[in-house]
């Protein structure tokens, strides 16, 4: 695949070296590649992974480059895949199994919930789980109905998983060689939306290992942490995957008006960087949680109680929250009704910049 | 399906010698005296619950026996304590589920080659699948090849995760042994209710996996069709499906009352003729073991059932912080906060 050498001055990479400039789907490709070349325990398989590359190519290639053995196709059957990925997790293999779209997850839900997720916990730490599931997720791309859902809710409520969300090609390419390396079970969800768009990758650094000893959270400044997107003084915007990208536009938009917004790209969504979110909102005092899956239940309420928690006394306002409605994720057609588009944010931050105590 | 192997490659194993057979007579008496004794330790009150498997003991100590341990793997569900047995498990471990110490029981999977105990029944019928393609990957010199065999009952049959992983093993030619035990009753239902196409083994067909139905009550019979199985596997030919005809003779578990679904007449028409004691009518018809061994063994089976009795009375509560600590290999800042102020109030309380 073509990649084009830029420099990018500005951006999280603002190193000497220069970076590559690629999309998210060649990043994560590249990641890929690189870890396969790297463990050679490493496993990719799923629907379609192996002769087509998938149905987003982001394993375009590596089963000529890496062997039938390395990359191979499955049944048309999710439960099967990740079912088969306990089994070789358990044979010391590091499966990296693709569902193919996040609606598809469901039908894997008890192989996920059930064995993935506790399989570490039912052996006694003898049987460790070191599976990273990638999910194409969200919408934002007019799919049919189960071609686009936001389950990171889902999975971050189940003890035993970890649940990850790049929000560019950087991030996207060391976030997957982060997780695919790491010996707990990794739920990585790939913006979908986002697959096409380039973005600078520092290829040259090495991927961050955990930060603390005990694979903790440091402080925000590696892969293990939430990253701030933008910095701003007036309010706090929480997002992460393709909302991220949006959150910026506002931001901008904002920006004409004299409001300065800090952006806050979450990253992690289990475990959520509390730190870094009590660092950003300490300053800021206002806080608006971006998400496209539904309001109640969401993430949105975890990140805002982390929020009130750390920040009760400095808060100027209530934490809000923009989000999908508690409805199935609606057609093509009122897809842009339901995502949070840039009036909804927009009006979030009114709403919280305009908040008086009663 | 057919009640004789027809499996590609040749068991050349030579037949059971006397003793190998006095010692299937063993675990299986041994077998027989725990599972009773732990129907009992549950009315004691010494475990909370138990699923016995009255009736089973030829269907799983002759599979069990059958696995070499030092390249095969066994995926049981919550009902395999003879499977178990025969492999040499430590049984306070094995026991240790059963009495709500662990999930999973407190042996190590790695070591005893048996995959913890789990509840989800069919759910680790996948892992096996897994696991013998991961024998596949490995490209293991001819004949090295371990084998994953998988147990599950009639009702487990019903799910899904059967269905995909006799497909996923048939596509990918997996050495893995499906073991179905049909012991006739899914907790109440019986199998006429839960197995459609005339029995599971007669499934195999569909997916172009050899399959035998065998007589689960018949020791030898379990044995050889298993090792007949693992020879198949091992040689590279993929799959294969065993069903051993068995019978629950007792409850589903200890909270199970059978009387609301069938009656003593019926259990003693249908459960056909007890495993142990046909064996042991055949070993002494045989001239291969006498009556002073049978008391032996009776014995031997009493003194160990006292000893893994003692080992789960003895066995406290885990500490606490094994509830938090065993949940990642990288714990998280979130889990290790619950941790410390879990520790904090139950220290002050």
């Amino acid at each position: 695949m073509p990649e084009t050498i830029t420099k990018t001055p500005g951006t999280a990479t603002d190193t000497a070296a220069p970076a590559l400039h690629m999309s998210m789907q060649q990043a994560l490709n590249r990641a890929l590649d690189e870890i396969l070349a790297d463990d050679p325990k490493t496993v990719i398989f799923g629907e379609d992974c192996g002769r087509l590359g998938g149905v987003f190519r982001i394993t375009d290639g590596l089963q000529a480059k890496h062997g039938e053995d390395r990359v191979f196709d499955t049944p048309l059957a999710e439960s099967g895949i990740l079912g088969m990925s306990v089994g070789l997790a358990m044979a010391g293999f590091h499966p990296i199994p693709e569902v193919q779209f996040d609606g598809f997850a469901y039908p894997a839900i008890n192989q996920i919930i059930c064995q993935i997720a506790r399989m570490n916990y039912r052996s006694r730490g003898t049987l460790p789980m070191p599976i990273t599931l990638r999910v194409p997720s969200f919408g934002g791309i007019r799919a049919p109905e189960h071609h686009g859902e936001s389950l990171e809710a889902l999975f971050a409520h189940v003890p035993g998983l970890k649940v990850v969300s790049p929000s560019n090609p950087h991030d996207a390419y060391h976030l997957l060689k982060y997780a695919a390396t790491r010996p707990d079970p990794v739920i990585f969800m790939e913006p979908k939306s986002r697959y096409w768009q380039k973005g600078p990758v520092d290829v040259t650094t090495a991927t961050p290992g955990p930060a603390t000893p005990d694979g903790g959270m440091d402080d925000g400044g590696s892969l293990t942490g939430a990253r701030v997107a933008r910095e701003g003084r007036h309010l706090t915007l929480v997002a992460w995957g393709a909302m991220v990208a949006r959150c910026l536009q506002v931001a901008e938009l904002a920006a004409e008006d004299g409001i300065d917004v800090e952006v806050l790209d979450l990253r992690w969504l289990k475990p959520i960087d509390a730190e870094a979110l009590a660092r950003s909102v300490g300053k800021t005092r206002r806080a608006v949680v971006v998400h496209e899956a539904p309001l109640t239940s969401g993430l949105g309420a975890e990140v805002a109680q982390l929020i009130t928690q750390r920040c009760f006394d400095t808060l100027k306002a209530p934490v809000e929250r923009v989000t999908g409605f508690d409805v199935p994720y609606p057609s093509g057609d009122l897809e842009d009704e339901y995502i949070p588009n840039i009036d909804r944010i927009l009006f979030g931050i009114q709403r919280v910049l305009e908040y008086r105590r009663g | 399906m057919t009640t004789k192997p027809v499996f590609a490659a040749v068991d050349d194993a030579a037949p059971l010698t006397h003793e190998q057979l006095r010692e299937l007579y063993s675990l299986m008496a041994s077998v027989r005296h725990l599972d009773s004794a732990a129907v009992a330790w549950q009315r004691q009150g010494i475990i909370p619950g138990y699923a016995p498997e009255l009736g089973q003991e030829a269907a799983q100590v002759g599979s069990g026996y059958a696995v070499d341990r030092s390249r095969d793997f066994v995926f049981p569900t919550y009902r395999e304590m003879g499977v178990a047995r025969a492999m040499g498990l430590d049984m306070v471990g094995y026991m240790s589920t059963h009495k709500a110490t662990w999930h999973g029981g407190m042996y190590n999977p790695l070591e005893s080659r048996f995959a913890p105990i789990q509840a989800v029944v069919a759910g680790s019928v996948l892992h096996a699948v897994g696991w013998a393609h991961g024998q596949t990957l490995s490209r293991l010199p001819e004949g090295e090849t371990g084998v994953a065999m998988t147990y599950f009952g009639d009702g487990a049959s019903s799910q899904g995760d059967v269905h995909e992983a006799m497909n996923f093993a048939a596509v990918m030619k997996a050495p893995v042994v499906f073991f179905i035990q049909n012991n006739g009753w899914a907790i109440s239902v019986p199998t006429e209710r839960q197995v459609a196409g005339g029995s599971v083994a007669a499934r195999a067909a569909g997916y172009g996996i050899p399959s035998v139905q065998v007589d689960g009550n018949d020791v030898v019979a379990v044995y050889e069709a298993t090792r007949a199985a693992f020879a198949h596997c091992r040689a590279g030919h993929g799959p294969v499906v065993i069903e051993a005809m068995t019978y629950r003779r007792g409850p589903h578990s200890t909270a199970d009352d059978p009387g609301r679904y069938r009656s003593l007449d019926e259990e003693r028409l249908s459960a056909g003729e007890d495993p142990v004691e046909r064996f042991r009518q055949r070993l002494l018809a045989d001239r291969v073991a006498d009556e002073a061994f049978f008391a032996e063994a009776q014995r031997r089976a009493e003194k160990e059932e006292e000893v893994v009795r003692s080992g789960i009375e003895a066995l406290g509560p885990r500490p606490g912080a094994e509830m938090f600590s065993l949940v990642f290999q990288e714990p998280t800042p979130a889990l290790q906060s619950q941790a410390a102020a879990w520790r904090k109030e139950s220290e002050h309380a």
